[in-house]
C-alpha cells in the first residue's frame, strides 16, 4: 500500500511534465495541441535514435533532443499553429489531429514498429534501487525523474513569476490584445511558449523511454494522460499540474493494487469525477452557490417569479 | 530632421476606411493631431470612435487609407511596434492582466513598451503608480480592483510605455465628480509635460476642461472638427446628437 503510494507519487512527476506542456500551450497560446503525445514520442524515439544509431552518449542525447524539440515547437508555432489559430475554432483541432497522424506514421516509417527502450543504455540505473526502512524499495530512476520534474516545473514557475519574460507571457495569456498595446509582441511570446511546451513533451518522452517502452503509436495514450492530469490539477497553474500528475499517478498505482487491469481505468474514473465536480461547481456558482442551486433542484419551480 | 519652421502633425489619419466583413464602420476618416495638443473625440454611440482608436493603435489593419505617427507611415506595423514607437491606448472596458499584481501590470508595460531595463522599469512603475494614486494597491492582484481603480490602472499601464501620444477611450464614465476632477488634473499635468492627448469622452464638461479642439463623429464619418464651441454648434452635430430632422 505505502509502496504503491510512493510509486504513484514518483510516477506523477512524469505525468506532470507531460501535462505541463499541454497546459502551457492552452493557457498561453489558447491552442489545444492534440499532437502533444505524438511529439513526446518523437522526443523519445529521437533520443533513442541518437543513442542507438548515432552513438551519442545518453546525457548528450537528452540535451540535443530537448534543444531540437524546442526548435521544432518554435517553428511549428511560427509556420503552422499561428495560421491554424487564425482560422477559428475547428482548424487547430483538425490541424493537430492531422499532424499527430502524420507524426505517428512518419515515425513508423523512420523507426519501425518495434517497442524500444532507453533502459538498456543507462546501465544499472534502470534497475538500481534504495531500500528504505520498513522494507520499502524505491527505484533510483523514478526518484531522479521525479526530482527532475519538480526542478523543471519549479524553474518554469520562477521563470513565469519572477522575470520580465514571465510577465510578458502572463500578460499575453490574460489578454493578447492588451499585451500588444503594452509593447509585448504576442506572436513572439507564443513562439517561445510553444518551444518550451514541445521541449517539455520531449522530456516526458525521454522519461517514458527510460522507464518503459515506446512505439510510434504510444502518443494518443500519452495525450489522454496529459489531459487528465491537466483537468485534475486545473489549467494555468504549474503547481496544479504537478498535483494533478501526482493524483493521477497515485490513483493508477492504487488501482493496480486491486487489479492490474483496473490501473488505467481508475485514473480515467478519477478524471471523470473531478471533471464532473468542476462542471457542477461552475453551474452552482452561476446559480448563487451550492445551497441556492440545490434548493432550485429540490424545490418546486417558483411559477410566480417566472411569470414576472 | 524636420524643417525648423513647419510643425508636422504627430498623428495623422488619411482617408481611413474600415469594414468588418460586410459592415462598414469608418468612411474616409481624415484626422490629425499636432504635437502637445489635446483633442477630444465625441459622437453618439456607434459613431466609430473606438474603431478609429483601434485603427490608429494597430489593433486591426485598416481596409484602406494611411496612418502616420511623427510623419512615419504605420501600415504593416503591429500594435506592439506602434506602442514602442510612442503610441499608447486605453480601453473603454479596462483590460487589466488579472492574474498579475497592479505593480506587475505597470512593470510589464515599462519593460516591453518603453524598453527599459529591470531597474529603470521598477523605478518608473513606482513613479507612475504614485502619480495615478495606485501606490497603496501596488501589490494587490489586479483582479481585486474595482472599476475606478481598473480605469486608473488602464491609464497607468499606458503611461508606463512612455508614449508621445496617448489615446484615452472613455475613462471618465462611472466616476464621481471628485474623481473626475482628479482625472482632469492628471491629464492636464501629463499634457503640461508634453504628452499629446486624444480623448474619447461622453462627459463633455470634463472633456472641455482639457481639450482645445474637438472632433465629432457620427455613423463612421467625421462630421466636424475644430474649436469645441464651433463644433458643438455645428448643425450636423446638433442633428447627430439631438436627432432633429434633416430639414
Amino acid at each position: 500500500m505505502l509502496d504503491s503510494l510512493i510509486q504513484g507519487i514518483l510516477l506523477g512527476g512524469y505525468y506532470a511534465v507531460l501535462a505541463a506542456g499541454l497546459s502551457l500551450m492552452f493557457g498561453v497560446v489558447r491552442f489545444i495541441n492534440l499532437a502533444h503525445g505524438d511529439m513526446a514520442v518523437l522526443g523519445a524515439l529521437g533520443s533513442l535514435w541518437l543513442v542507438q544509431s548515432a552513438g551519442v552518449v545518453v546525457p548528450l542525447a537528452i540535451v540535443i533532443t530537448l534543444i531540437g524539440m524546442a526548435a521544432l515547437g518554435w517553428l511549428m508555432q511560427r509556420f503552422i499553429f499561428e495560421r491554424a489559430l487564425a482560422g477559428g475554432f475547428l482548424i487547430p483541432i483538425l490541424t493537430t489531429i492531422g499532424l499527430g497522424a502524420a507524426l505517428q506514421n512518419g515515425m513508423f516509417a523512420a523507426f519501425g514498429s518495434n517497442t524500444q527502450s532507453l533502459g538498456a543504455h543507462i546501465g544499472n540505473l534502470s534497475w538500481s534501487s534504495w531500500q528504505l526502512p520498513g522494507g520499502i524499495i524505491v527505484g533510483q530512476l523514478p526518484v531522479y525523474m521525479f526530482a527532475t520534474a519538480v526542478l523543471v516545473l519549479g524553474s518554469l514557475h520562477l521563470l513565469l513569476t519572477r522575470t520580465a519574460f514571465g510577465r510578458a507571457v502572463r500578460s499575453t495569456s490574460t489578454d493578447a490584445e492588451a499585451a500588444s498595446l503594452c509593447g509585448v509582441d504576442p506572436r513572439k511570446v507564443h513562439r517561445w511558449a510553444a518551444a518550451i511546451a514541445v521541449a517539455l513533451a520531449g522530456l516526458a518522452g525521454i522519461f517514458l523511454a527510460m522507464r518503459a517502452q515506446v512505439t510510434p503509436f504510444s502518443g494518443p495514450m500519452m495525450l489522454i494522460f496529459a489531459f487528465e492530469a491537466v483537468v485534475i490539477g486545473g489549467i494555468g497553474s504549474l503547481r496544479g499540474t504537478l498535483i494533478g500528475g501526482i493524483v493521477l499517478g497515485v490513483v493508477q498505482a492504487l488501482g493496480a493494487l486491486i487489479s492490474p487491469q483496473i490501473s488505467i481505468l481508475a485514473g480515467h474514473l478519477v478524471f471523470l469525477a473531478v471533471l464532473g465536480w468542476r462542471l457542477m461547481h461552475v453551474a452552482a456558482s452561476e446559480r448563487g452557490g451550492w445551497r441556492a442551486a440545490l434548493k432550485a433542484v429540490f424545490n418546486k419551480p417558483d411559477l410566480s417569479r417566472s411569470q414576472a | 530632421m524636420m524643417p525648423a519652421m513647419t510643425v508636422e502633425p504627430i498623428l495623422r489619419a488619411k482617408g481611413v476606411n474600415k469594414s468588418f466583413g460586410a459592415l462598414k464602420v469608418l468612411f474616409d476618416v481624415d484626422f490629425h493631431v499636432m504635437p502637445g495638443e489635446a483633442v477630444g473625440v465625441v459622437g453618439p454611440n456607434g459613431a466609430g470612435k473606438t474603431t478609429l482608436f483601434g485603427a490608429l493603435a494597430g489593433s486591426f489593419p485598416v481596409s484602406s487609407g494611411a496612418i502616420q505617427l511623427g510623419g512615419r507611415d504605420l501600415s504593416g506595423t503591429s500594435a506592439a511596434e506602434r506602442c514602442r514607437l510612442g503610441l499608447a491606448r486605453t480601453h473603454q472596458v479596462p483590460k487589466p492582466f488579472l492574474g498579475m499584481t497592479v505593480f506587475e501590470n505597470v512593470h510589464v508595460a515599462a519593460r516591453a513598451g518603453a524598453g527599459m531595463d529591470q531597474t529603470r522599469a521598477t523605478a518608473e512603475a513606482a513613479d507612475i503608480l504614485r502619480r495615478t494614486g495606485l501606490m497603496p494597491l501596488a501589490n494587490r492582484p489586479a483582479a481585486a480592483l474595482g472599476l475606478l481603480d481598473r480605469k486608473r490602472l488602464e491609464v497607468a499601464r499606458a503611461l508606463a510605455t512612455q508614449p508621445n501620444v496617448i489615446l484615452l477611450d472613455e475613462i471618465g464614465g462611472g466616476l464621481t465628480e471628485a474623481e473626475l476632477v482628479a482625472l482632469v488634473d492628471l491629464i492636464r499635468s501629463l499634457q503640461a509635460d508634453g504628452l499629446t492627448v486624444v480623448w474619447i469622452e461622453h462627459i463633455l464638461h470634463a472633456l472641455l476642461r482639457v481639450v482645445t479642439r474637438l472632433v465629432c463623429m457620427a455613423e463612421g464619418r467625421v462630421l466636424a472638427q475644430g474649436d469645441p464651441r464651433d463644433v458643438m454648434a455645428h448643425p450636423e452635430v446638433q442633428r447627430a446628437y439631438l436627432g432633429s430632422s434633416p430639414e
